[in-house]
Parts: structure tokens; C-alpha cells; sequence
């Protein structure tokens, strides 16, 4: 099932002579358990995609679908509540609110929806022992490392029913082997059947998705083909 | 990067822990190279006959040249190996990089679009990146010497996509600033190649 469907979107700024094009007829489609990562040089329309994604921004044409509903015909309102309950966002720089406890952070999105505070309380705990940080809920960002941080906003994106998640440069801000306990939490959420759409211009990181697509001046130009098996790498060859 | 010195330094490395017979030093070479780097028994005892007549193994000296042969290093092995893991790989001249030689060749034919071929060498890498990343998290987390196999070639690899990045903003900008700079050649050498003597 296709958790997310872009059909032929595009997105221009400005009038006249100050138009921009940032992205031209898009089509990209995630299943449910899918990552996809989306690389391309700066200004390529990546973080403009990922917006119109997350249903943040309106394509100026085109159709995008969120869990098989079409957004065109939404009401700001019903936008609104589809963000809070089907899709979570990664950021580079983390986004947690200062004044809240890990906890607290990961039961915010659910409580803005209306779940009460203590079962919000309750799921968010859940899923930050699911995450390994049982033991730092009751910590303030400000208390926990950059990895720890960026692990308490990923149970934050997936906290509830949440099944799309959209990340931007999710490990950029981390050293490589910390980026990577990242990735591979993205990565087993998405086996757990969850969507993912990776923005990144890093070829390690987008290399645990799969599927890359490349974005160029707004326009998707290439994909890689389906995962082969790594047991080519693996084999014999000339090597002493 | 594993090439018959490697192998060579490898087994002394294997031998500096105690006398060891041939077919356990090929077992214990690729385990500890994660097996990405399989070798077949001729080539350990080709290699072992090399170091002993270089004076730096010693075998037990039974006439058999069987799994049962055992083997020590010697002073000089131990030294040789102290030396080699100290000594940086000469990386010091650029080499004869055939990627290179492409991008180079195609931003200069007519015809040929040089970032639709810049993009091809992109995908491509990017593709191998994934295999490597699925050995990763399938068993590397268990396996640390696998996991630096695998992260050494996933950085090699991501290194030669960045310089394909930076080729690509190069000759976008060069195209809006010095549209001369891209145009077919006419004969002239690249200067670069003049200045830093690409070893041939």
C-alpha cells in the first residue's frame, strides 16, 4: 500500500520575471515499510519536496496523497490533524522545545491531539524504551548528547499511529558512528511498516534506504534500481 | 587495499601471536577480515614460502608441505611487521583514476551531456553503497572487524560521489561563468596535468 503518492507535482515562487521553479513534475510513490531517500545538491528542491510531503506547503500543481486520501480537497483543519496523526518530522537540528522533558516532548504531538496526559505519558514512555532511552525520559534536551537528542526526536516522528515519516539531513548534525545508530533506528521503524522519506546529500546515509531518487534544478532525474543481493560484494574475485 | 603485501603482513600479524599451521592461518585471516577477503590455501603457503625464504618465518621443518605444517616468526618478521604498520600507503601522487579520465573526456566531446554521465557514475556508486550498507545491518553490528571492512570501502566510495558532487557544481558554475572552459579542446593538454605531473 502507498503510504505516499506525489502525482506530477510542481512548486513555483513568485511572479513574473522573480519566478522560481522549485520543483517540476514530481512523481514519487512510498509504500507502507518503504525508505526513500531523496539526494540532490543545495537548492536541487529536496527540503521543498519534503514540505509539500508533510502537507507544510501546497504544490502549485499536482496531487499528493497521504495514506490513499488526496490532500487537494483537505481543509486546513483536517491537514492539520493528519500531520499530528500520521506523519513525524526529523529535523538536522533536532526541534525539541527546551522546556520539556523527553518525555514530555514525545507525548507533546499525541496530547495536542487530545489523548489524555497520562495515557500520553504512558505511549511516550513506551516508545522511548523502545528507542533505549528509558532511562533519560525525565532528562531536558539541554541534559542529553546530540545522539540522544536526535533519538528522542525520532520517538517523537513515530510516537502513536504515526505511519510516514519525513526527515531532513537526520544525521547531519552527529559524528558518523552516532549517525548511524540513527539510520538504523529510521531503518527498523520503516520494517515495522512504517514510510520514509529521507532528504539528505549524504551518500552514506541515503545508502540505508531502499530506494534513492536525485533530484536536479527541481526535477526528479534518476533512481537507483531495486537492492541487489550484497552477497556479490562477498564473492571470489582477483583479489590475493 | 588487500593486495599480496597485505596478505604477506597479515599472516606475520597472525604469527606474532604464537606458531600457527597454514590451513588456521587462511581461517583466522578471513575471519578477521570480516571474509569479505576469501583466500584459497595456495596462496597462504605460496606466501609462507616467500616469508621463510626471506628469512622472516621459520617452519617447524617437517618435509610436509600439508595443513600440518607449522610456522613461527622470526625477529625479522617481527621487526618487518613493526615497520610496514607505521609506514603510510604512498598516497602522495594523484593516481591514474579512470573516472577521472572520463568526466575530463566527456565535458570536452560535443554531443555528450557531462553531468548525465557524472550522474550514471553517481547512481552506480550509490548502489554499490546500498549493498554494503545491507552487509552492515544485517551482521555487521555483531562483527566489529566486518564493520571497518565495510565502513573503510563505504568511505572510499562516498569519497569518490563527493569529488562527483564537487565536478558537478564545478562545471555548472563554470558553464555560467566560462562557457570557453567546457568547450571541445583543441589539442592543448589540461594545465593541471602539466602542474602536478600525473603519474602515468
Amino acid at each position: 500500500m502507498s503510504m505516499l503518492e506525489l502525482r506530477d507535482v510542481s512548486k513555483i515562487y513568485g511572479h513574473g520575471a522573480a519566478q522560481v521553479t522549485a520543483l517540476s513534475e514530481i512523481s514519487l510513490t512510498v509504500d507502507a515499510g518503504a525508505m526513500v531517500a531523496v539526494m540532490g545538491p543545495s537548492g536541487s528542491g529536496k527540503s521543498t519536496l519534503l514540505t509539500i510531503a508533510g502537507s507544510l506547503e501546497d504544490p502549485t500543481r499536482g496531487e499528493v496523497r497521504i495514506g490513499g486520501t488526496s490532500l487537494g480537497s483537505m481543509s486546513r483543519n483536517d491537514k492539520a490533524r493528519l500531520r499530528r496523526r500520521t506523519v513525524g518530522y526529523v529535523f538536522q537540528d533536532f526541534n525539541l522545545l527546551a522546556g520539556l522533558t523527553a518525555a514530555e516532548n514525545v507525548a507533546l504531538p499525541l496530547e495536542l491531539d487530545g489523548t489524555p496526559a497520562r495515557t500520553a505519558r504512558a505511549v511516550s514512555l513506551e516508545t522511548l524504551e523502545k528507542l533505549g532511552l528509558a532511562e533519560r525520559a525525565a532528562r531536558f534536551p539541554d541534559e542529553l548528547s546530540g545522539g540522544e537528542r536526535q533519538r528522542v526526536a525520532i520517538a517523537r516522528a513515530v510516537v502513536g499511529e504515526r505511519r510516514l515519516l519525513l526527515a531532513d539531513e537526520p544525521s547531519g548534525a552527529l559524528d558518523s558512528v552516532t549517525g548511524e545508530e540513527v539510520m538504523r533506528l529510521l531503518h527498523n521503524a520503516c520494517k515495522q511498516g512504517v514510510a520514509a522519506v529521507v532528504v539528505t546529500h549524504d551518500a552514506q546515509l541515503a545508502s540505508w534506504a531502499d530506494r534513492v531518487v536525485f533530484l536536479r534544478d527541481g526535477r526528479l532525474v534518476d533512481q537507483t534500481a531495486p537492492p541487489r543481493t550484497p552477497e556479490s560484494l562477498l564473492t571470489p574475485g582477483p583479489r590475493q | 587495499m588487500c593486495g599480496s603485501v597485505s596478505v604477506r603482513h597479515a599472516l606475520l600479524a597472525l604469527l606474532s601471536e604464537g606458531p600457527k599451521y597454514g590451513l588456521q592461518l587462511r581461517e583466522e585471516f578471513e575471519a578477521r577480515t570480516g571474509e569479505v577477503w576469501p583466500l584459497n590455501v595456495g596462496q597462504v603457503y605460496t606466501t609462507l614460502q616467500r616469508l621463510e625464504r626471506d628469512g622472516l618465518v621459520e617452519s617447524d621443518g617437517s618435509a610436509d608441505e600439508g595443513p600440518q605444517k607449522g610456522f613461527r616468526i622470526t625477529g625479522a618478521g617481527a621487526d618487518e611487521l613493526a615497520t610496514w604498520l607505521r609506514t603510510p600507503p604512498d598516497l602522495s601522487a594523484p593516481p591514474r583514476d579512470e573516472l577521472v579520465i572520463k568526466v575530463l573526456v566527456a565535458m570536452r566531446l560535443p554531443g555528450t551531456d557531462v553531468h548525465e554521465v557524472i550522474q550514471a557514475h553517481r547512481r552506480y556508486l550509490v548502489e554499490l553503497m546500498q549493498q554494503w550498507t545491507r552487509i552492515k545491518e544485517d551482521e555487521a553490528s555483531y562483527d566489529v572487524s566486518l564493520a571497518l571492512v565495510v565502513d573503510a570501502e563505504l568511505f572510499r566510495l562516498d569519497s569518490v560521489i563527493r569529488w562527483l558532487d564537487s565536478a558537478d557544481g564545478r562545471l555548472k558554475r563554470a558553464a555560467a561563468d566560462q562557457p570557453d572552459q567546457i568547450q571541445p579542446a583543441t589539442g592543448a593538454l589540461p594545465r593541471f596535468r602539466r602542474r602536478v605531473g600525473v603519474r602515468r
